[in-house]
């Protein structure tokens, strides 16, 4: 089932197509990645899933019904790209502030915000206030005001940005932990190598426009060059190897990547090492990294954003 | 809704629980009796540092008896000196000044090396033209004593007639206490529509907006902080209120020797029958109507200003100069209010006060300035629903500019953008 659908979605602002006509669908329980370069209308896309901005056409569909920002607000957690919260308030009176607003009881709000700073270690911290905090641990707060509410949908811009391997580990654990629970995940970022380790599911936005849309392994297999790397028991291997079968793309020691031509099967290649006695260690399939494809498809046109007349 | 009541109390306990809320709320008063305290010592100790100055009396007008008429001034005759040969001399034998009296009735010079205090010019002219009176009557056969005896002095009363019979009025309470609630009500709408503001920018340059907008209306976001910190106010008020009253009937109780040089002093029976015209005066005072107008004006007032002051904290970005530029056209009309104000304690039923106590931006501040007075009911009434009025529309506008500038970040909107946002429809 969908949790979110968005059919042809248009934001303009006076001088940017922020958005221009983008539609996908948002499985419920998936951890979805919105990715893309900077500018790319990614905030903008967010601010109205959250019901910030009203888009100036098309619809979002939230649990198959309309999406309605006053009725749903409660359902969604929002933490922004830029971490706001109020720097002279005390730790637990902003979470349970922030608790309440989304719609908790004080007695609800409270026993969560307890069970969620047990969980995190962060007990002590009750009566500090936000400017006695490390940016790391107010990152740490900020996630934990943004899931307190159990959210069926958790929007997370840049979640680990600030923030050290153990934390950042912490809030990647509890990331798959609420998505295992049912919640749904999208997760806004240009840091493709967390992408890969955490989303089923991406999209890539580039000025305004979504240019990919699919499963992680989908989209490497789409965009796989057929370059296999083989490691060889012997470092002597013959420099000019080379045949109708395959290009050699790098070639460093023992180790060496090929280019299969078009048409031709693993074991083929296999066969003609055999043939040439070079006894093989390791054979695998290179798939491209995201970041690969990432540029790729973003290279070429311009990196910044230009103002336009629209 | 049940948000807007969460906003308006985390923004009236953050701050009625500051400690800077507590000193300023229990020191104000203080510092306000401290200081009459001192006003008052110091006058009944008198100890105003006594000038000398020197007298050239060459037509014989002054006789020496002046001398000790002024405890301020001590005067002294200087014979066998011109005015110019003494204009070199008055310094180093010690004055402050020399009169020079060349005939009896003009030419009368003061020489001093720095500028002389009203007040001293003040009591040298009485003195002056005191003995010049008695020298023309004198002149004219008609004995001073006598003539004292038939000059007159009439105090005229101004009795009020209500209810409970007629009171006695004091010109000067009436005013000074119109004055006080019209200055009271511009402080209050500048100090906390400041605090609106800075509140505003805060959430804004922390990013904090944000992630409360995705849970809230910007609207209700905005209306509690204004009404929070409005609510801030009142209790401010209240306290002090209180404190001043508690401390006024404390004073004797912490100086208790000082009413009794009060009533020792020279002037004490002249004291006493003031401090009984200032009670009767203030019974005489429609204070009800003075109270449900303050308590109105001011949150009407406030509320009007406290939107637009929101909507500047919404558009500027963490550059203090912008927000000091865009405030300066908000506060203005308070200003003119003001002015305005000073010119009606005077004159109530003037046009410029009846015109300023009907504009809703100044109608705040100048109708409590008129508030001791006879107040047509048509002007009242017309006042009171034009405020709201204008409270309502700049709530409306001031929204629509608040939505979209809490959101925005970097250059700050021309006033050309930012009329767009206000009236465009969402």
């Amino acid at each position: 089932m969908h949790l979110l659908e968005l059919h042809n979605i248009k934001k303009y602002y006076a001088t940017q197509k922020a958005v221009d006509d983008i539609s996908f669908n948002i499985e419920q329980g998936s951890i979805f990645g919105l990715l893309g370069p900077n500018g790319a209308g990614k905030t903008t896309l967010l601010r109205m899933i959250t019901g910030i901005f009203f888009p100036d056409s098309g619809e979002i569909n939230f649990h198959g019904e309309k999406f309605d920002p006053l009725r749903d607000s409660a359902a969604i957690g929002y933490m922004p790209e830029e971490r706001g919260l109020y720097k002279k308030m005390k730790i637990g009176e902003q979470a349970l502030y922030l608790a309440q607003l989304k719609g908790l009881s004080k007695a609800e709000a409270s026993e969560r915000v307890k069970e969620w700073f047990v969980k995190f270690e962060m007990q002590s911290w009750w009566n500090k206030k936000v400017e006695d905090l490390s940016k790391g641990m107010s990152q740490k707060l900020q996630f934990v005001t943004t899931v307190l509410h159990n959210p069926k949908l958790i929007i997370l811009d840049e979640p680990f940005s600030g923030l050290d391997p153990v934390n950042a580990n912490l809030i990647k654990e509890e990331i798959f932990n609420l998505a295992q629970k049912g919640s749904t995940i999208i997760f806004s970022t240009h840091r493709m190598e967390q992408v890969e380790e955490i989303c089923d599911h991406i999209i890539l936005l580039n000025k305004g426009k979504k240019i990919l849309d699919g499963t992680v392994n989908n989209i490497k297999q789409e965009f796989k060059e057929n370059i296999y790397s083989i490691e060889s028991a012997s470092a002597s291997v013959n420099n000019t190897l080379s045949s109708d079968l395959f290009s050699v793309v790098s070639h460093a020691g023992n180790k060496m990547q090929i280019k299969m031509k078009p048409g031709i099967a693993t074991n083929e290649v296999l066969q003609y090492f055999i043939n040439n006695g070079v006894s093989i260690n390791g054979f695998n399939e290179v798939m491209p990294s995201l970041n690969e494809i990432f540029i790729k498809l973003v290279e070429g046109t311009d990196t910044a954003r230009q103002f336009q007349k629209i | 809704m049940n948000k807007i009541g969460l906003i308006i109390s985390r923004e009236y306990f953050t701050r009625v629980k500051k400690k800077s809320f507590l000193i300023t709320t229990i020191l104000v008063p203080l510092v306000i009796v401290a200081f009459y305290g001192i006003i008052i010592a110091i006058t009944i100790k008198g100890g105003t540092d006594k000038q000398a100055i020197a007298i050239i009396d060459k037509a014989g007008l002054l006789n020496d008896s002046i001398a000790l008429k002024n405890k301020n001034i001590d005067f002294a005759f200087i014979k066998n000196e011109t005015e110019n040969s003494f204009i070199k001399k008055y310094k180093t034998q010690g004055y402050q000044a020399f009169l020079f009296i060349p005939a009896i009735d003009s030419g009368f010079v003061l020489h001093s090396q720095a500028s002389v205090s009203l007040t001293t010019i003040s009591s040298l002219e009485k003195i002056v033209n005191k003995a010049i009176e008695e020298k023309r009557l004198l002149a004219q056969g008609i004995d001073p004593a006598k003539y004292k005896s038939i000059a007159a002095d009439v105090n005229i009363d101004n009795t009020i007639d209500t209810k409970e019979g007629g009171k006695k009025s004091v010109a000067f309470l009436a005013s000074a206490v119109s004055f006080a609630c019209g200055i009271l009500i511009y402080m209050m709408m500048i100090i906390y529509g400041t605090q609106v503001m800075r509140g505003v920018m805060e959430e804004k340059t922390n990013r904090i907006a944000e992630v409360i907008i995705s849970s809230v209306k910007p609207f209700q976001l905005m209306m509690g902080k204004i009404l929070g910190i409005g609510a801030v106010g009142l209790t401010q008020f209240a306290i002090w209120i209180v404190l001043i009253f508690m401390m006024q009937l404390a004073l004797p109780l912490i100086f208790p020797d000082m009413l009794q040089q009060l009533n020792s002093s020279a002037e004490a029976g002249g004291k006493a029958a003031m401090a009984a015209n200032i009670a009767q005066g203030f019974s005489s005072l429609p204070l009800l109507k003075i109270g449900v107008s303050f308590l109105f004006y001011f949150l009407a007032g406030y509320l009007t200003y406290a939107s637009l002051f929101a909507a500047v904290g919404s558009v500027v970005s963490e550059d203090q100069q912008e927000a000091q530029q865009l405030m300066f056209p908000i506060l203005m009309p308070i200003i003119l209010g003001f002015v305005i104000m000073t010119k009606a304690v005077n004159e109530p039923n003037s046009s410029l006060a009846v015109f300023g106590s009907l504009f809703p931006l100044t109608s705040p501040i100048v109708m409590m300035g008129r508030i001791t007075y006879d107040i047509p009911v048509w002007q009242l009434a017309l006042s009171v629903v034009l405020l709201i009025g204008c409270f309502l529309f700049f709530t409306w506008i001031t929204g629509k500019i608040y939505r979209t500038g809490i959101l925005m970040y970097g250059k700050k909107p021309s006033w050309k953008e930012m009329m767009k946002w206000a009236f465009k429809k969402l």
